[in-house]
């Protein structure tokens, strides 16, 4: 047999939306030829059937909330060559890490009558947090032409190309005049990871930083021109304190412009 | 017994076990458990401004984040007496026809058609019926296109907002996705016909359909629910007419109709009461393809989708011949302290939001029932009815029934698909 084993790709979900893993299925171009490329070994979201690992390359969805995901996890990374996660959930936490920022108990009994049937962690924790992780991939969601491109990277073993800078720069690349200049709209572009292509300031709003922090990044001065435009504190906290809440420049700035509601 | 604890961690994978118990060839009883981890967005909702809700609860479900945010608009903009334009409403419904039409084409052709031909899944059926998967991935495109240009993007739009959208779609980019469309249109009509010509189980039970009911139009966000056992209510009598109840087998909260029970809501429901507010071709199509109705098979709820497919790109591409691209696109929006209440149909069924605000818009308290609890009763029921012929089945064979049980439901990707931890215990 001349031709290569064909590399086996294992998708696998935490606590998440399954909006990314569905970016996937959304490459309705690809999809059928990805399938023949590689083999897509686990994907219990559109498959029965499951071949067990190893894997060459996992896709990880979601964040670690219960103690039985902190087991899996490892397991996850035992039988993977190289582990990526996808999205905000695995990377940073996701929108469900706002419960560390609170009482997880109470949070139960606000959902549930009794909420010692609920299993659960006091936190939602990243990927990164309990094993090492080989490449993230940012956004809430993902950007699928990204996904493309970390997929296609990892199975020819080179570094995927996905730029670290602003959003701001995208901004310039697709031609949008700034939100912000232009008329006043406050907008987290200069300080949130470029990958979604600037889509916000495109349809007239300013970013909301579901793509988590840029490389480089200067959030006290951004937050004082927010303040600036008439923006309460409470909010710049608030929009810091969300998507990518868990991510460390996010959360360590958010405390500077906390409010009595915090 | 076993405890649940034990048996929760005691699986290695998948979030969902199905329990069934027998004392001879009799039912005992039936428990679906639905582990997923509970993510809290009712409590972390509190404490945010109005404005931030429509992007927070889209990422419930990345399948249908428009829905979460068109029943968060809806009740928020009841709570803050808003009245959007007809311009809004119009584009919101095209939004919305968008994410009937991706939802339903991953689910029919990526995830139930396979059950209906005897493959694991929609890669090894593309294998023998390629023509299937492409016809299924160029419909499902065709929703993806509409969601993106109304949108922004697929997966958790970003053009939403509370009275209305941040701007109006720009003429020239519309005008493009009608040939898509229409193109998929005709796919879908194929589509229903061949399907129409699959093996449906002779399995039929009677339901109480719970759905909105438009005036006119086929419902998509609406005020009135309506049930086939004599329910008219407003979205805001919600409360006092269904009750959801926690189990201990479940993360998934159960709904049912107070006094009565069990309820579904979803394709089926929306078809069984609405059946005359469908586009004419989708009647038409429905007609062909002999769905009996009131359809009361859950596992022709395939065919069901497909008709609602039809309509959605018809009423899509009517849609984009009377929206005025240069409209307005959102009424001014004030904050005060007051309490809101809205529905839409999600593609897996109604989708009920509660907020209550303090005179800021900060969020005092918000309540959202997704539809895959509301119908998680009744796929017990489903699944009990379903048992007595398990018993004759091996237990791949069990499974797999199950499964496809379940599956009829689309109960929203994650524990939708193929997940099950079956456990038969015999007394
Ligand atoms: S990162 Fe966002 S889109 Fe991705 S799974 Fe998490 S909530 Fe969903
Ligand atoms: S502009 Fe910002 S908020 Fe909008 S999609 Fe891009 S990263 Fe996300």
């Amino acid at each position: 047999m001349a031709a290569a084993r064909r590399k086996r790709l294992a998708v696998w979900k935490f606590a998440s939306c399954d909006g990314c893993q569905l970016s996937l299925l959304d490459c309705e171009d690809e999809l059928l030829a990805l399938a023949e490329q590689v083999e897509i070994a686990r994907f219990l979201e559109a498959s029965r059937a499951t071949i067990s690992g190893p894997y060459d390359l996992s896709l990880v969805e979601g964040s670690i909330t219960t103690a039985r995901d902190a087991e899996l996890i490892r397991e996850v990374r035992r039988v993977s060559r190289a582990l990526v996660t996808i999205g905000a959930c695995a990377t940073a936490g996701g929108i469900q890490a706002l419960r560390n920022f609170k009482d997880v108990r109470e949070f139960a009994s606000i959902v549930y009558a009794t909420p010692a049937y609920i299993a659960t962690l006091a936190t939602s924790t990243p990927i990164a947090a309990h094993v090492p992780v080989d490449f993230e991939l940012r956004g809430c969601p993902i950007n699928k032409r990204q996904l493309l491109e970390v997929i296609t990277a990892f199975i020819n073993g080179r570094r995927p190309d996905t730029p670290g800078h602003a959003v701001c720069i995208e901004c310039k690349q697709r031609g949008t005049i700034c939100v912000m200049v232009a008329r006043g709209v406050p907008c987290l572009g200069p300080i949130t990871h470029a990958g979604c292509g600037a889509i916000c300031p495109s349809f007239a709003r300013g970013c909301y930083g579901c793509y988590g922090p840029a490389d480089a990044l200067n959030i006290e001065s951004l937050g004082q021109a927010w303040l600036r435009a008439g923006v309460p504190r409470g909010d710049v906290m608030r929009v810091l304190r969300s998507f990518n809440a868990g991510a460390e420049p996010f959360s360590k700035a958010a405390l500077d412009y906390e409010d009595d509601q915090s | 017994m076993k405890t649940i604890k034990v048996d929760y961690l005691a699986r290695v994978e998948g979030d969902g076990a199905l329990r069934i118990r027998f004392r001879g060839d009799h039912v005992r009883d039936v428990e679906l458990r639905i582990f997923e981890p509970p993510r809290f967005f009712e409590a972390f909702l509190r404490g945010r401004s109005f404005g931030e809700v429509p992007d927070i609860t889209a990422r419930i479900c990345g399948i249908c984040p428009v829905a979460y945010q068109m029943s968060s608009c809806r009740a928020l903009e009841d709570a803050l007496e808003v009245r959007v334009t007809p311009h809004i409403d119009q584009l919101r419904r095209l939004l919305y026809c968008g994410e009937w039409v991706e939802s339903h084409a991953l689910h029919m052709f990526l995830l139930h058609a396979p059950d209906f031909l005897g493959y694991p899944d929609a890669m090894a059926m593309a294998r023998d019926h390629r023509e299937i998967v492409v016809r299924g991935l160029q419909i499902k495109k065709a929703g993806n296109a509409i969601v993106s240009a109304v949108g922004g993007r697929e997966v958790h739009p970003v053009n939403v907002k509370v009275g209305g959208f941040y701007r109006t779609p720009a003429r020239e980019e519309m005008e493009k996705l009608a040939a898509q469309l229409e193109a998929a249109r005709d796919a879908a009509l194929e589509a229903l016909e061949r399907m129409a010509r699959f093996d449906f189980p002779d399995f039929n039970r009677d339901y109480e359909f719970v759905a909105l009911r438009g005036a006119e139009d086929y419902p998509f966000i609406g005020n009135r629910i309506v049930s086939n056992r004599g329910l008219d209510i407003e979205a805001a009598e919600y409360d006092q007419a269904f009750v959801e109840q926690q189990v201990p087998h479940s993360h998934a909260l159960h709904s049912t109709v107070r006094g009565r029970g069990a309820y579904l809501c979803g394709p089926m429901a929306r078809f069984n009461l609405n059946f005359e507010r469908l586009r004419p071709l989708a009647q038409d199509a429905a007609r062909r393809a002999r769905i009996p109705l009131p359809c009361r098979n859950p596992f022709m709820s395939l065919l069901v989708r497909a008709v609602e497919t039809v309509h959605a790109l018809d009423e899509a591409l009517r849609l984009l011949g009377v929206i005025d691209w240069s409209a307005e696109s959102s009424v001014a929006v004030r904050p005060r302290a007051c309490a809101g209440y809205g529905a839409s149909e999600a593609p897996r069924g109604l989708l009920y939001h509660r907020y209550h605000l303090d005179d800021s818009g900060r969020v005092l308290d918000a309540k959202i029932v997704p539809p895959t609890s509301q119908n998680q009763l009744s796929i017990e029921h489903d699944l009990r009815e379903l048992a007595a012929q398990m018993v004759r089945l091996t237990h791949d064979e069990a499974t797999v029934l199950a499964e496809r049980a379940i599956r009829n439901y689309d109960p929203c990707i994650s524990c939708a698909t193929h997940f099950l931890d079956l456990a038969i215990e015999r007394e």
